[in-house]
């Protein structure tokens, strides 16, 4: 299995390289579109290169944008899993984040209230909804 | 003359230049669009699978990471795991003949038994110092590992292959499960962290139930990988049975119950089985409900062996089902799940009251994998 190819987490250095080239061009067709309005009085030739430059803008941020969701799209996510401890005695109860070793109904620390040993009780994760969907069904 | 030729080579749309640009562009349109249409579709597929396949190739190396790191951290091997794991991923099991199909659960039982056996020898042996807990979460986690491996490598088979041949069908054929494929891909992904810290996931729902049900009684091993404790629930003789935990582990749930059935000589009044389900799209995860039959997924031997004792000894079954996704059952169990472990007890009970008299006795199982849950 080869490993030396590039992670697709990376923004290629062509596409990088493409975005500037774009962003620069389209800069210097802006500063041309004023010159050509403001020294020559074109107004022909300013309104194309404004059009040009600001169509250049556009898509460097778009493809910027879209490497961006890209990018984030790759990351797997992982959610806080919660884990409950109660003590049986007292009813005192904590909630903490999971620690490797943890598991339902293990025995852990002596209860803060009682001195009597609690248990785990729960181990979940909350899941929050990206999106609520509209339906009828 | 010379009208008729202009005639003939004024574009539509007039004099106007804008408007013969604009007559051309929908001419170019047109006609690419009629002979080259198909192919243009076929590129874009390609594009799509493409982004998918690189997405896949992420999330494939990101397990094999997770695996590589956590057998480092919990089993402390002396020289360095990679090769071992790499080689291990690259693993397969052949399915048994089915030509002639009688005796074929048994066959494949066995090879199951010899894939499972051969895991853990090479799970010791990349993880010398791991304990028993850790090396049944190690082998899940390197078999989440491996199930990503496998689905990048056929979905880059057959990108490759659709690109190579340039056959519109294997294209299309792969973008269009694409979508499924990817669910399963995430959910695999989100289940390697669950099975390498050994956190309890949404197919474990089953096995909670049972431990649930069972705990403080005395336990004592029935089969291989399963315990079995005797409960007492509104005056029957419980016999809750479920895979021994906390390691990530599914158990033999069908040997379990045979030993239980022929320990009592078939005198069961029922037997009750909780497992996790797929629901439908548009159903509510975590929703209990309840039905007759052998509630348990897998190869089918041990489903296989569950029908062939009760039939044996006519013993009516029932089951319980916990609703949720395929994300789900993978994933760190959500809490709509662990909640709906009451709901589940209290339909069992509901089910004891309503199917079986008092001093009967019956047997609970919890089926699914247990990792993160003890008894």
């Amino acid at each position: 299995m080869s490993r030396k190819e590039q992670t697709p987490a990376q923004i290629s250095t062509f596409t990088m390289m493409m975005i500037f080239i774009v962003l620069a061009i389209s800069f210097a067709a802006i500063i041309l579109a004023i010159q050509a309005y403001s020294v020559y009085e074109n107004q022909f030739a300013a309104a194309y290169l404004t059009f040009i430059g600001i169509l250049g803008i556009a898509l460097s941020l778009y493809t910027i944008m879209q490497v961006r969701r890209r990018l984030a799209r790759l990351k797997i996510e992982t959610p806080p899993v919660i884990t409950t401890i109660e003590c049986k005695k007292c009813g005192f109860k904590s909630v903490r984040e999971f620690q490797r070793g943890d598991y339902v109904f293990k025995e852990v620390e002596p209860c803060r209230k009682c001195n009597e040993n609690m248990i785990i009780t729960a181990i979940y994760r909350e899941f929050k909804e990206k999106r609520k969907e509209t339906t009828f069904f | 003359m010379m009208m008729l030729q202009g005639l003939l080579f004024e574009l539509p749309g007039g004099g106007d230049v804008f408007s013969q640009i604009l007559t051309i562009l929908i001419y170019a349109f047109l006609f690419i669009s009629l002979f080259y249409g198909q192919k243009i579709q076929m590129h874009l597929m390609l594009k799509e699978i493409e982004g998918s396949l690189y997405r896949l190739k992420y999330i494939r190396d990101e397990g094999r990471r997770i695996a590589i790191e956590t057998i480092k951290e919990v089993g402390k091997p002396q020289k360095d795991p990679t090769t071992m794991v790499d080689r291990f991923l690259e693993y397969f099991t052949i399915q048994p003949e089915d030509m002639d199909p009688a005796g074929i659960v048994w066959k494949l039982e066995h090879i199951l038994d010899v894939r499972d056996a051969r895991f853990k020898d090479e799970v010791k042996l990349l993880a010398p110092e791991a304990d028993d807990v850790q090396i049944n979460n190690l082998e899940n986690t390197l078999e989440a590992a491996m199930a990503l491996n496998y689905i990048y490598k056929v979905i880059r088979h057959y990108y490759l292959l659709g690109k190579k041949t340039l056959s519109l069908y294997i294209i299309m054929q792969i973008q269009m499960i694409l979508p499924l494929v990817m669910r399963e891909a995430e959910a695999y992904a989100s289940a390697l962290k669950a099975f390498a810290y050994g956190q309890p996931i949404g197919d474990g729902i089953g096995p909670l139930v049972a431990a649930k049900l069972m705990h403080g009684y005395p336990v004592r091993k029935v089969a291989k990988d399963c315990v079995v404790a005797e409960v007492p629930i509104e005056g029957r003789i419980a016999y809750v049975i479920k895979a021994e935990g906390p390691g990530g582990n599914v158990g033999k749930p069908g040997d379990a119950v045979k030993a239980v059935i022929e320990e009592n000589e078939g005198k069961i009044a029922s037997i009750i089985m909780i497992d996790a389900a797929l629901k439908l799209e548009g159903e509510e995860v975590g929703e209990v409900s309840e039905g007759v039959g052998a509630a348990i997924g897998g190869p089918g031997v041990d489903k296989f062996k569950i029908e062939e004792t009760i039939l044996k000894y006519r013993i009516p079954i029932n089951a319980v089902i916990i609703k949720e996704d395929i994300g789900d059952a993978v994933s760190p169990m959500r809490k709509e799940i662990f909640d709906s472990a009451d709901k589940a007890i209290e339909r069992i009970k509901q089910v004891i009251l309503e199917k079986t008299k008092e001093g009967d006795k019956i047997i609970i199982v919890g089926v699914g994998n247990t990792i993160g849950i003890g008894q």
